[in-house]
């Protein structure tokens, strides 16, 4: 029964790759053209591989039916399960290589490849892959699966083997092809050559580690700012984390659910709004910077514009984050071990020094690299207020988008960034493997923690007091400052500039949306809608094979899922225009471009919430139903699926979120027709356009904060709970 | 492969039971040996215990006739057939697991009715399946329950009818007793083995605690360290351990020095300090030997036999319990408890009788 099942997906497969071969348009189309590319077909623009390789001028396309009939011969001769897998492996890979290989080799102008082209001459010419070549592709992917799932791969289970091998697949695709393209940039010349020389000009460039500044009023290399800034952030935002984090859970403050709420708010904070709203306070006519000079005669000065001001600004940032990661750590010290050193006579301040503190170092060095890596991946508070104080990301920015034009310099300065975050990112892997979670044991832990020494506590609340004040009031001025004329200047009550951005026209065509803004913000909801449930639907199934499945290579595999998460949104944005600019895979330009990125960037989030929940979930279930026959497919849907919805719904709304919040990457993917909200309102910045600005911003964190009280209530309805413990007490027993 | 039910059921008791057997099965993670050549067979229709201490490889066993373990090397056969390579999914054998594994978003009938549906049988005969199962194992009415709502024993029993509306050829059973307390465990054993005997069903049951294991198995499967120590009936294990290992675990043993003298035909002299007793030799040389000694074959008197003084006392109701000092070691002694009581300090004789001490091979 489940064998005949197998055979019908796997022939269900090869009838599609044969469709995309034989019948679907073989190349991208601009389907806003109306039909008229499929006038000639099955020949012209939208014409299939089988036609246009047989009487058009693609004939190297005919190819691709010699690995299709292996795979056909593989399902249709009556072979052992072993031969035929291993036919069908043969026909899926072949097929897969070749029409890659023929993909890369073959471009807009000809030959990629010079040595094909002297080998066979002529120029031949192909557009990027469309409906028919992506399936094709596809359907060569899933026939290997299923061959080597015959072959005994994962005990047989075409399920999982299919599920890895999409996942592989996809991220090879979408996060290692594309930073290999940048790579490869860095050391191609202009002209295409190798050129190893200049690569190494270029990356020990004295614009990047120059060190001028120590010696005289000379600035010193972007790299060294970068490292700098980087590390006051990780600092700052430790101790700050920390000291929230010990008022939270270790004081009687009244304070919690503020600090809760503190928490959240950067999640649905574009990262540059909180740049913007410094320029209000702080910049040279912000509302402190005009008191000062009105009071007390402080001449009004550019201060904020440089290292303090972002330093400030991305404190103020990644201090939530910190705050969350350290909580963790806190609530999860056994109260039991600083009980037992209370009862060894050791007192609240040597409990805290001797018990307590070292417990927390492991979490306090995640929270460092954590803050060290986002200051580095972070785009929109540089650019902002980054005035003359280059960094890494703004730099890349500006060597693709910039007056000059250099795209090896970008990808350099990629090469740069990235290794430091990567080197960040391993250092934390390596800690998180031993440490963090050593304090929380599997028992149950009764006791009450240990109050806080006073020193600590009254040091904690110095530090926590005034800092909420400086973030609300800083929130208060996004919320408030786009309600008013000019702030700083003339603080009349207006909506107008709410009206500019969200105006809505009864014409003579009905209801029209006349404000500037209404583009951006429907393209940024629609991008962000599609790509949530891809997003959530991905994550959550390499979740799945992460913690339910045992392959080889799983380790690389987790690896690979968690790299994506490491590299800077910048990195990624350059890396797809570079990689997605030219066939076979060309997507600059479209929505698709954009979900595919925030699917890319927002995965992690969906495998963590994924591993996390699964981890709470008894493995016997799944095993349980495997014993009563269900396969692997039927368990993940019917035993699985009901039990993951609250990590489901929490990876749709965050990846919801993260899509309408993202800058760094998306700023070099959008185009005219899909403009973001984020990019849009970056651009009423550099247009001075504050008020706008930052009504926008208050409407999309508005909308955001709907979202997130969304998944509250539905995740609170969750009708699951968990199995009550065995209750000895049966009455019919 | 599992058979597609049909609305009628065959008898339980006339469904057809089939041997498990493990030739040279091996069950290695990384350098770490789970299951080390281990070599068995589970005849139809009987209650097999795999019994041994916490990491001697019999979860990893059950698991591997489960199919939730691939073997590293050997065979597993199940009714004659080779099924090593097949995956759980295609095997006929349904385990009760150790935290019962009741899927929390079903109710009762739909938990139980689970295995039929994945099998493609229509829900309302799915569920007719799984309603006539679970008033086999008594819990009729309860059907539209959450899983949540039932008491310890009732989640048991919910997570046995789940197992069995397949009418599995192997029914497995992963420690089901642990998460009851000690009173229920008891009944909770017996309406198992009840179950087992009347459906004829083959089973495999893991277990730590050997009492449970006597109690409830036609056959015990000893495992230490990866590998079968002994395998043999209740009585056998008991009455004749193979090793040391076997004496100690199954049971309390006092295990003494002694020295073999002559042989007659099946019987050897043993002296043990200045005693001399007639016990069967089992291949014994003559020599220095080991003696496993079961508690309630020490007597206490007032004078005789072997000199020894009380160390430490208790009362437990149905025995009362002593530590003896003696020449020949301390002696675990356990003597009827309306006996009269002995204080610490006291001097004793002590006795022995020659049908609860066997001679260790060595």
């Amino acid at each position: 029964m489940k064998r005949s099942l197998a055979t019908a997906v796997a022939g269900g497969w090869l009838a599609a790759g044969w469709v995309a071969f034989a019948l679907l348009p073989w190349y991208w189309l601009d389907l806003s053209r109306g039909l008229q590319d499929f006038v000639d077909f099955p020949l012209g623009v939208g014409g299939s591989a089988l036609a246009l390789g047989v009487a058009g001028d693609r004939p190297w396309l005919l190819l691709l039916a010699f690995p299709l009939l292996l795979a056909t011969l593989a399902l249709v001769l009556p072979l052992a399960r072993g031969p035929g897998g291993a036919l069908l492996t043969l026909g899926g890979v072949l097929g897969g290589l070749y029409l890659l290989a023929q993909g890369f080799a073959i471009g807009l102008k000809g030959w990629d490849w010079g040595w094909l082209g002297a080998a066979f001459g002529g120029t031949p010419r192909q557009e990027g892959l469309g409906p028919g070549g992506t399936l094709l592709l596809l359907a060569f992917l899933l026939l290997t699966c299923q061959g080597l799932a015959r072959r005994g791969w994962c005990r047989g289970d075409a399920f999982v083997v299919s599920a890895i091998g999409t996942v592989v697949a996809l991220i090879a695709l979408f996060v290692f092809f594309p930073v290999a393209r940048v790579l490869a940039h860095a050391v191609i010349d202009p002209s295409g050559a190798f050129a190893l020389a200049g690569f190494v000009a270029r990356i020990s460039d004295h614009s990047i580690w120059g060190l001028d500044c120590l010696a005289g009023p000379l600035r010193c290399g972007v790299a060294w700012n970068t490292l700098l800034l980087a590390s006051l952030v990780g600092v700052g935002s430790t101790l700050l984390g920390l000291a929230f984090a010990l008022v939270a859970t270790r004081s009687n403050s009244r304070f919690k659910g503020v600090l809760r709420i503190l928490s959240v708010l950067p999640i649905i904070t574009p990262p540059f709004v909180i740049g913007l709203a410094l320029i209000l306070i702080f910049g040279r006519s912000g509302i402190a910077s005009t008191l000062l000079a009105e009071w007390l005669d402080v001449p009004r000065s550019r201060w904020i514009y440089g290292l303090p001001g972002i330093l400030l600004a991305q404190l103020l940032a990644f201090t939530p984050i910190a705050f969350m990661i350290l909580i963790g750590v806190v609530q999860g010290i056994s109260p039991a071990l600083e009980e037992a050193a209370t009862t060894l006579r050791a007192g609240r301040w040597t409990t805290f020094r001797t018990i307590t503190f070292p417990l927390l170092r492991p979490g306090l060095a995640n929270a460092f690299l954590v803050g060290f890596v986002e200051s580095m991946a972070d785009f929109g508070n540089p650019l902002v207020l980054g005035g003359n104080y280059d960094v890494l990301s703004t730099k890349i920015f500006f060597a693709v988008v910039g007056a000059a034009v250099d795209e090896s310099r970008a990808a350099v300065l990629a090469i740069v960034l990235l290794s430091f975050t990567l080197l960040a990112f391993f250092v934390q892997q390596a800690w998180l493997g031993k440490k963090v979670y050593t304090t929380v044991a599997g028992k149950g832990d009764g006791g009450l923690p240990a109050p806080l020494p006073r020193r600590v506590a009254l040091l904690a609340a110095a530090v926590v007091a005034p800092w909420s004040v400086f973030m609300i009031s800083v929130y208060g001025i996004i919320m408030v400052g786009g309600f008013v004329k000019s702030l700083g200047r003339d603080y009349t009550p207006t909506l107008v500039h709410l009206s500019t951005a969200f105006r809505i026209d009864w014409g003579n065509h009905g209801l029209r949306f006349a404000g500037s803004a209404w583009d951006s913000f429907f393209a940024t909801i629609q991008v962000a809608a599609v790509a949530a449930p891809l997003t959530a639907a991905l994550g959550l199934l390499t979740g799945y094979l992460l913690t339910r499945q045992s392959f080889a290579g799983k380790r690389a595999f987790e690896f690979g899922t968690l790299l994506s998460f490491a590299i800077p949104g910048t990195v990624i944005g350059v890396s797809y225009i570079v990689a997605f600019n030219v066939p076979p895979f060309e997507l600059t330009g479209t929505g698709l471009i954009l979900v595919l990125c925030f699917v890319f960037r927002n995965m992690p989030v969906g495998v963590r919430a994924g591993v996390a929940t699964l981890s709470q979930i008894d493995r016997s279930l799944d095993e349980a139903s495997l014993t009563l026959g269900a396969s692997s497919a039927t368990t993940v849907r019917r035993v699985v699926m009901p039990l993951l919805r609250p990590a489901l719904i929490a990876a749709l709304v965050y990846s919801f979120v993260r899509a309408m919040t993202s800058v760094s990457a998306v700023i070099f993917l959008v185009s005219a027709k899909y403009n973001m909200a984020t990019t849009y309102i970056v651009g009423r910045v550099e247009a001075g356009e504050f008020g706008l600005a930052i009504a926008y911003s208050a409407t999309l964190i508005v909308v955001m904060l709907l979202a997130i009280v969304g998944i509250q209530l539905a995740v609170g309805e969750r009708k699951l709970g968990r199995r009550a413990a065995p209750q000895p007490t049966g009455r019919t027993l | 492969m599992k058979t597609p039910h049909s609305g009628t059921r065959r008898s339980p008791a006339a469904a057809a039971r089939a041997s498990v057997e493990f030739r040279a099965v091996t069950k290695r993670y990384g350098s770490v040996m789970a299951v080390d050549a281990v070599s068995f067979t589970i005849e139809p229709g009987t209650l097999v215990t795999l019994l041994g201490p916490s990491g001697c490889g019999k979860t990893t066993t059950l698991r591997l006739i489960a199919g939730l373990e691939m073997a590293t090397a050997g065979r597993i056969l199940i009714g004659g057939e080779d099924v090593t390579a097949r995956s759980a999914t295609d095997r006929d054998v349904s385990m009760v697991f150790q935290s019962y594994a009741l899927f929390p978003h079903m109710s009762v009938i739909e938990n139980v009715a689970y295995g039929p549906s994945v099998q493609g049988v229509r829900k309302a005969d799915a569920e007719a399946m799984a309603a006539e199962t679970l008033a086999l194992v008594g819990l009729r009415g309860l059907e539209q329950r959450s899983t949540s709502e039932l008491s310890g024993g009732q989640q048991q029993r919910v997570a046995v009818a789940r197992a069995l509306v397949l009418e599995p050829q192997v029914l497995l059973f992963d420690e089901p007793l642990s998460n009851l307390d000690a009173k229920l465990r008891r009944r909770v054993r017996e309406d198992i083995r009840d179950l087992q005997q009347r459906l004829n069903l083959t089973v495999a049951y893991v277990t730590h605690d050997q009492e449970e294991a006597l109690a409830v198995s036609d056959r015990i499967i000893v495992m230490a360290h990866a590998q079968v120590a002994q395998e043999g009936s209740p009585r056998e294990l008991y009455e004749a351990p193979a090793s040391l290992f076997v004496a100690e675990f199954i049971g309390d043993a006092n295990i003494v020095a002694a020295e073999v003298g002559a042989i007659v035909g099946a019987e050897a002299t043993v002296r043990l300090a200045d005693l001399e007793l007639r016990l069967p030799h089992r291949g014994a040389r003559p020599g220095a030997v080991r003696l496993a000694i079961r508690p309630d074959a020490i007597s206490l008197a007032e004078t005789g036999g072997l000199a020894g003084t009380i160390l430490k006392a208790s009362y437990l109701g149905k025995v009362r319990e002593y530590t003896v000092r003696t020449a020949i070691g301390d002696l675990f002694v356990t003597v009827p408890g309306r006996a009269e009581a002995l204080v610490p300090g006291r001097a004793v004789g002590v006795g022995f009788t020659a049908d609860g001490i066997v001679v260790l091979p060595e």
